[in-house]
């Protein structure tokens, strides 16, 4: 009976949540003394998926799950389940995880976490799972009783490990005859940017500090330096002074990078929910008072304006000499 | 048009958070319970508005004890026309949905909305429960709702992008900001609630597949260490040497 891990396609590669989700799914079959078993949507170079801990990728085929649609993927994820006899399925508590996940959950009747964070503690048919509650103030510790089990695992949570391994790769035809949903696409709006703000490792971000749009430049340019991706906080999001999904925090995304750098945030409560499972964190912030030190792990008291494009100077030297 | 809009009652945004019985049980001494933020600012308020343009009922749909009936109130005081409250334990995700399946399957609803998560167990999962439970579609993360002719055209958020989707009713959505703005109940809404229809339904029988067995805090970022603004070059080098960030 082997793990079952749902994974994804983003810009021609698997995603990175994903690989860490095999990751994931991987470690919890070695302790089964099973294996693991991605499936996956879509035409790309999968062999990642071997590297990361696979032994067999079911390509999931049928024309209607070109939409990813909650109702055609919980219908293709459980036949494939069947099919494979897998007990326990894997998620990224990414957008696909957090709205096929619970519904897939229902009809297996799966007890499910989601957002874990740490690797199950498996004891005879139970696993205990850890998750983030209170909105990263505290961690629960979930006792699933089922014997179907779901996890969706919170990104980031765990770097991502590829060996030498490799996967038999096989068609899996889907029956979706039954199913029809009345949901239609009308229009998809994608962000273009090369790197995914919830995939990125680094993250630039920056508030109402930076005083206007017209400013983002510098914030830009030593994002493109560190390699990192850019963020902001909610008032630049509601003023439109960035696009509404680099917006981080409760009511925008939470991501969870191994470096986070806040110019001209505050560090309200509502921001920090969505940015303080950050590895590390830099907060540069003219006001010494801005509660976003007391998270921070360093800290710049200083003008943006002259601290940035020092910055940008020293990365380039950094990379020069490394 | 029939919404219903299922609420959570949740510790304030800015609860400071401590466990008690050898941290098993959330200390709830001295903590001031609200509408979870995302089921009142986006879900009940744009439900509302829809109704007001449109006509309609609004319910408020809350699965628990008797002490979050302060915490439905305030629901119907903001505007919803009548409230239910199953008599239940809201200790299971999969538990709450099969609840709020079970009293909703026969009534009829348009639309039933939640919001995006609680902002306690942050699990993102009745909404999509209920709906495979009622064998109806999903949208998470709406940020847009408008309804015409009984076709819903929802925005929502996906990986990297947003989407525009349309759906005949009924349909249940997760409710995200960009729905609506927050409505502070003024004195004849808080009047007017003391004398709205809050209808006590006992529990039916539910699976609770998860326990939580015990709970810790998050570990605090030791000390926020300073540099000098007028050297930022030594931030980089901490970065790398240090922190191994980059």
């Amino acid at each position: 009976m082997p793990v079952l891990i749902y994974t994804e396609i983003s810009k021609g590669k698997v995603k990175k949540a994903s690989l860490e989700a095999v990751n994931y799914g991987g470690r919890i079959a070695a302790q089964l003394g099973t294996t693991a078993t991605a499936v996956i949507i879509g035409d790309a170079d999968v062999s990642d998926l071997g590297k990361a801990g696979a032994k067999k990728i079911l390509k999931l085929k049928n024309d209607k799950l070109s939409s990813l649609d909650g109702q055609y993927l919980t219908a293709a994820i459980e036949q494939a389940a069947t099919a494979e006899g897998a007990s326990v399925i894997i998620f990224s508590h990414d957008f696909t995880g957090k709205e096929v996940a619970p519904r897939l959950a229902a009809r297996l009747k799966a007890g499910i976490v989601a957002g874990a964070v740490g690797n199950p503690v498996i004891s005879g048919n139970s696993f205990t799972v850890k998750k983030n509650v209170f909105s990263g103030k505290a961690i629960a510790a979930y006792a699933i009783h089922s014997d179907k089990k779901i996890i969706s695992l919170l990104p980031n949570s765990f770097p991502v490990e590829l060996t030498e391994g490799t996967a038999e790769v096989v068609d899996f035809a889907v029956n979706l005859a039954g199913v029809n949903s009345p949901i239609k696409i009308k229009e998809v709006k994608k962000d273009t940017s090369e790197l995914n703000l919830t995939d990125a490792d680094l993250v630039v971000s920056a508030g109402r500090g930076m005083k206007g749009p017209e400013n983002w430049k510098m914030i830009e340019e030593l994002a493109k330096e560190l390699g990192a991706a850019t963020a902001c906080s909610r008032p630049v999001a509601d003023m439109d002074w960035r696009p509404h999904h680099e917006h981080v925090g409760q009511t925008g995304i939470a991501i969870r990078p191994n470096l986070y750098i806040a110019i001209g945030i505050s560090g309200a409560i509502q921001h920090l929910a969505g940015v303080n499972g950050s590895k590390t964190i830099v907060v540069i912030n003219s006001d010494k008072e801005a509660p976003f030190f007391k998270s921070a792990d360093y800290g710049i008291v200083g003008d943006a304006f002259e601290i940035v494009p020092k910055l940008i100077d020293a990365v380039k030297t950094f990379k020069a000499n490394h | 048009m029939k919404i219903l809009v299922c609420i959570s009652n949740v510790p304030d945004t800015t609860t400071k958070i401590s466990f008690t019985n050898d941290n098993t049980t959330f200390n709830t001494a001295g903590v001031q319970f609200v509408i979870n933020p995302f089921d009142e600012w986006y879900a009940l308020v744009r439900a509302l508005e829809l109704k007001e343009a449109q006509g309609g009922n609004v319910t408020i749909l809350h699965v628990g004890g008797v002490e979050s009936e302060p915490t439905i109130r305030k629901g119907l005081a903001i505007g919803a026309d009548d409230a239910v409250r199953i008599n239940g334990e809201p200790n299971d995700a999969f538990a709450v949905a099969e609840q709020i399946a079970a009293y909703a399957k026969d009534k009829g609803f348009d639309l039933i909305m939640t919001g995006k998560e609680t902002i306690n167990y942050n699990g993102s999962m009745v909404g999509a429960m209920v709906a495979e439970l009622m064998g109806l579609p999903f949208v998470s993360l709406a940020t847009k709702l408008d309804i015409a002719n009984n076709v819903a055209t929802v925005e929502h958020d996906i990986d990297g992008g947003t989407e525009v989707v349309e759906c005949v009713l009924p349909l249940v959505l997760s409710a995200n900001k960009g729905m609506a703005e927050a409505r502070i109940p003024n004195m004849r809404g808080i009047m007017a609630a003391r004398t709205k229809p809050l209808v006590q339904v006992p529990a039916a029988n539910a699976d609770k597949l998860t326990t939580i067995t015990s709970y810790e805090l998050a570990k605090g970022r030791t000390e926020c260490k300073y540099i000098d603004a007028s050297a930022p070059e030594k931030l980089i080098e901490l970065l790398h040497t240090e922190a191994k960030a980059i």
